[in-house]
């Protein structure tokens, strides 16, 4: 459905089966498909987690964790039941590329939860994915039952003695759900609340029991791993930063579209080379990094390897890949308003700043676009969102603050251009025009 | 109340997935919802009774999740993105267009049934901005005469209201 780009300097490690017909198992299989697997089968545990571990490979999802030293938090023994969930309900802002992952190859995620659920001595995973991508899920299905008819799950796995099933379940709409513990409140039929930690979800996590949670993107490279070896793989980036990443470019650019890059690609590079560039002969304004929730950067400071340890160097953070770019026209107290918007939706209510701080700051930053703000409010905006840092049960409030507190301090001077009954100096150059699009 | 063959399959199924018969319930509210086209009191009552909770328990969770409502939509649902990515390249330009020619709001639906509308947040489709989906289906890289045609042609399917 969604178009695939390729650029010369891409990586293509998650996705190389992306465009040649995958889903179907006959050519996933001629594609290398399920060996990754057998050879994890013949694999101690630890040997699996270790491999994982000096890879580098740290969760695609936003957070960053090392993923092999995730799994190795799972204890050996445990008298409940022990889970893989593979974490498919992809909805931060800005980022699109699980949705090629479970388009184009699904059997590379099942294969992730496999070997996954091989390392920590599990026998059963879920694959959650979120309520909008309907065609996905249908696709998964299907990819499930294959995998099962040729013997691949179920009993006695590629004749190996060992068991392993794999369920499909579908979300119904909701983006906290992405928080790995409001996820595991989800798919037991309940409202996505997250859950008080610790204990975290790799001691007591699904139904109590031991639960590894990864991103689809992290599972889709953990095959890949298993088969070209912790060193390639680790190779491909920079120091603690292994692998690839697919970067999803969107927002004011000539070439938007999902890019496998080597972690530590340029970002300066990405948005002109790769990317093409600003449309219309505009200038750049400033860059969201990795997803809506991530604090922006200006074109000064877009010099920057994309990994995390060095995002996290400039102030911001890599993120879920989700890169969206803002030319010149963009007014960033609108944008400022339209992710707080997003955020006051989705927060589940439960922490106080976070419901009552997302919903003052909508308040606030729409009566300022509109031309109502006051001075003070420029500051009010910035106190109350470095309120809500880091006093919430989970990541949504910080979420929240993090880009709101990047805007008002980088970009103050738009702030102040508002005050006083001005109307949006943005808006009088009349409506965002219709950028020229990739494909009808 | 009766669902179709296709329901009772998934939901028999599903029920062998999970330690807890509770686990089926959001995948299972939205299937239903595919089905009648809304969360009806009788459907609420249903779900509620195969999995031994309380109609409260169920609307509970029903109050949760963006995707499921218990009011009737019409029969195709625009849902257009007006998050970031598609802010930044006219997403509320197609919102605007929906509503001049739709007739109608946030969460309308138009007097014969046939549209509904709602502003969501962000569908996944950030590099293929500005985007939409009716239902299910998504429409990437729209422009307001794409989206005019994409809607004459759900108008011109045959109109009956099965879900």
């Amino acid at each position: 459905m969604a178009d695939l780009v390729s650029h010369p300097d891409e990586v293509r490690v998650v996705s190389k089966r992306f465009g040649k017909g995958a889903t179907n198992i006959d050519r996933y299989l001629e594609l290398d498909g399920y060996k990754a697997v057998q050879k994890a089968l013949g694999m101690q545990p630890d040997v699996i987690v270790n491999e994982v571990k000096n890879s580098g490979l740290r969760g695609r999802g936003g957070a960053g964790f090392n993923t092999g030293m995730k799994w190795s938090f799972v204890p050996k023994q445990s008298a409940k039941p022990k889970y893989v969930l593979c974490n498919g309900d992809e909805s931060e802002p800005g980022t699109c590329k699980d949705r090629l992952i479970f388009e184009h190859d699904p059997h590379a995620v099942i294969e992730g939860v496999m070997i996954a659920g091989f390392a920590v001595g599990s026998t059963t995973g879920y694959i959650y994915i979120r309520g909008e991508y309907r065609y996905l899920l249908e696709i998964m299905q299907k990819a499930i039952a294959d995998a099962y008819s040729r013997g691949f799950l179920g009993k006695n796995i590629f004749g190996s003695g060992r068991d392993f099933n794999i369920y499909w379940h579908g979300g119904a709409g909701a983006y906290e759900v992405g928080e790995e513990s409001a996820l595991m409140e989800s798919l037991e039929g309940k409202r996505g609340i997250p859950r008080i930690r610790p204990p975290f979800p790799a001691v007591v996590g699904l139904w109590g029991g031991p639960t590894v949670i990864n991103n689809a993107e992290t599972l889709a490279s953990v095959p890949h791993i298993i088969l070209g070896g912790a060193d390639w793989y680790a190779s491909l980036g920079p120091p603690k930063n292994g692998g690839t990443r697919l970067f999803c470019l969107s927002g004011h650019v000539e070439r938007p579209g999902v890019y496998e890059l080597p972690m530590g690609y340029n970002l300066k590079q990405m948005i002109y080379e790769v990317g093409g560039g600003i449309p219309n002969g505009r200038k750049l304004k400033a860059v969201v990094p990795g997803g809506s929730s991530t604090p922006l950067l200006t074109p000064e400071e877009i010099d920057v390897a994309m990994d995390f340890d060095s995002l996290t160097k400039v102030g911001s953070m890599l993120g879920s890949g989700g890169v969206v770019v803002l030319d010149e026209t963009t007014c960033m107290v609108k944008f400022a308003l339209r992710i707080m918007k997003f955020y006051r939706h989705e927060s589940c209510g439960w922490c106080i700043p976070c419901r009552e701080g997302t919903d003052w700051l909508e308040k606030t930053l729409s009566r300022f676009h509109a031309g109502g703000g006051l001075k003070k409010d420029i500051d009010n905006i910035q106190y109350l969102s470095e309120n809500m840092l880091g006093r919430t049960f989970c990541p949504l409030g910080d979420a929240a603050a993090m880009p709101t507190i990047s805007i008002v301090k980088k970009f103050r001077k738009e702030f102040e251009d508002h005050l006083e009954g001005r109307p949006c100096p943005f808006e009088e150059q009349g409506k965002i025009e219709q950028l020229p699009v990739m494909a009808d | 109340m009766t669902f179709s063959d296709q329901f009772e399959q998934r939901f028999a199924e599903m029920l062998t997935h999970y330690p807890t018969k509770r686990s089926v319930l959001v995948p299972t509210l939205l299937y239903a919802q595919d089905e009648v086209g809304y969360l009806s009191e009788e459907v609420i009552e249903e779900i509620a009774q195969r999995l031994d909770l309380t109609e409260l328990e169920v609307r509970n969770v029903i109050s949760y999740y963006s995707m499921l409502t218990t009011k009737p939509r019409g029969k195709y649902n625009v849902q257009v993105c007006t998050n970031i990515a598609c802010l930044l390249r006219g997403g509320e330009e197609l919102l605007e267009h929906c509503e001049t020619k739709l007739g109608i709001g946030h969460k309308g639906t138009t007097a014969d049934g046939l549209f509904s509308l709602e502003e969501v947040e962000c569908i996944g489709a950030c590099s293929w901005a500005p985007a939409a989906q009716v239902n299910y289906d998504f429409h990437e890289n729209m422009t307001v005469d794409k989206l005019d045609r994409v809607l004459d042609e759900y108008k011109k399917r045959p109109h009956s209201r099965d879900f």
